[in-house]
């Protein structure tokens, strides 16, 4: 395999299109009454603010179409919310739930 | 604003209550490998005692109800199984998120792409060491290594998360840097730095296995630069040998509290290395359901929670940390599976412990006893 071909970080930023990882899963678990996400060898619980910014992940939206969104929804900053979610968007997709 | 997502354990909804996580699933004692610190019982099951597909089927329907998420198929080698693709589709069907744990030696590339097909989640394939010399005299396979390295590409050709397990001892420790490269040039997004856990045929095998305290110490350094160098790359996670600890691990994450475990033949276990104990009874999928086991068998609840413990355990800050540790290490080292584990400084026999790890790393190697049913029968 040549070093080429070698996975690199991915930096999210405002303009980054996030969508859940090839092979994550988020779903309802029916036995505990929450959302989990399911990939390779771990189970995420999160939080209902996260579970509405995953769910908005769709590959086509911008970062900053979500936080637009949330804003909206949440009546909150938008700066805020973008600076936010860009945070934890970088920390999920350094743990590979989700990709751009 | 803020998001919060929590990695790991479940919500506490009481102890008995509460369901397992994750389902390991060992398909099969069968294997073509012979790693010196395999992790099934020194008594193998035989091909003759297996479950047939349908109760598997049923098993992991079961599972999916009683609230598991996470399916591990495991082994021996799980893809010796020819209904390995019905076991996947089943999983898929009832919600199970499935984890194939393979040696890769004997999957061709239709079949991984048949279960890429029926539903497979995410492949791990364990590697002996860097060094393909080394790494085939440890399984005693010839070419298994060249082999695992072409079905790594293959895993990441047909787009599935691939994770690399590397088994970590005295004969390959020195290797560890070489290890993590190889890890990500083969586009894994998970290593697991396993230092072996001496129970089974690695607890046979320990004088050939136990690397030195200051190996130890070096291989977590190494692993804290690579995690840090590797960050948003390679997801790096790092098993410690208790030996050297001062407190002992949450072994299975707390007995009968995360994992549950159906063997070839059908018996349900809190651990895989749970029949060591001597005197506990365990219950057959056959004859129980996997909910009833869970809940209220003997062997579930003999050591779980805290009320089990002795003490200086049952007063201890760490009792719902580390649950007690580990009962089969308290059982093979000081023949009372009740004890405080050994690992853990307040146990009496903690200095004792470590003694044996430094001595035994101090000595040179014997012979490896190969996991083969010959010498299990011998062992």
């Amino acid at each position: 395999m040549s070093e080429a071909s070698r996975p690199q970080r991915i930096v999210i930023d405002a303009s980054s299109r996030p969508a859940l990882a090839r092979h994550v899963k988020m779903r309802q678990d029916a036995a505990r009454g929450r959302w989990v996400i399911l990939a390779p060898e771990r189970v995420f619980t999160p939080d209902p603010i996260a579970v509405a910014v995953l769910t908005l992940c769709d590959g086509a939206r911008r970062v900053e179409d979500i936080a637009t969104e949330l804003a909206a929804t949440y009546s909150a900053p938008r700066d805020r919310i973008l600076s936010d979610i860009t945070s934890l968007l970088q920390e999920l997709s350094d743990k590979g739930v989700i990709s751009v | 604003m803020s998001a919060q997502i929590q990695s790991g354990t479940t919500t506490t909804v009481g102890d008995c209550a509460r369901a397992p996580l994750g389902l390991l699933a060992e398909l099969t004692h069968r294997c073509p490998l012979q790693c010196p610190y395999c992790s099934n019982p020194l008594e193998l099951e035989g091909v003759a005692s297996e479950l047939p597909t349908e109760v598997w089927l049923d098993v992991l329907a079961q599972a999916a109800d009683l609230g598991v998420l996470q399916l591990h198929l495991s082994g021996g080698e799980p893809t010796v199984r020819r209904d390995l693709e019905e076991i996947v589709a089943q999983a898929a069907r009832v919600g199970l998120y499935s984890n194939l744990i393979t040696s890769a030696v004997v999957l061709t590339r239709e079949r991984l792409d048949r279960l890429a097909r029926h539903g497979l989640d995410h492949v791990q394939i364990s590697i002996q060491d860097a060094d393909a010399a080394n790494a085939d005299r440890i399984a005693r396979y010839a070419g298994g290594h060249a082999r695992k390295l072409e079905v790594a590409g293959w895993v990441r050709a047909l787009g599935l998360p691939l994770t690399v397990n590397a088994p970590i001892h005295r004969q390959n420790i020195e290797n560890l840097p070489a290890i993590i490269e190889l890890a990500a040039r083969l586009g894994a997004r998970r290593l697991e730095v396993a230092h072996v856990q001496y129970y089974g045929w690695a607890l046979r095998n320990r004088r050939a296995l136990m690397p030195t305290r200051t190996q130890v110490l070096r291989s977590a350094e190494t692993v804290e630069a690579a995690r840090e160098r590797l960050k948003g790359v390679l997801l790096i996670d790092f098993v410690v040998p208790d030996y050297y600890a001062l407190r002992p691990k949450p072994c299975m994450g707390g007995w009968g509290r995360g994992i549950i475990n159906v063997t070839p033949s059908g018996k349900v276990l809190p651990c895989h290395a749970a029949e060591t104990i001597p005197g506990l009874a365990f219950d057959n999928i056959r004859d129980r359901s996997l909910r009833d086991i869970w809940l209220t068998s003997e062997s579930f609840q003999k050591f779980r929670g805290t009320g089990w413990m002795p003490e200086p355990c049952r007063s201890c800050d760490f009792r719902e940390i580390d649950w007690g540790g580990c009962r089969c290490q308290a059982f093979a080292f000081v023949a009372d599976a009740a004890a405080t584990d050994p690992a853990c400084s307040k146990s009496p026999l903690h200095g004792a412990f470590t003694d044996v790890a430094r001595r035994e790393a101090a000595e040179p190697p014997p012979d490896f006893l190969f996991r083969n049913p010959r010498h299990a029968a011998r062992a």
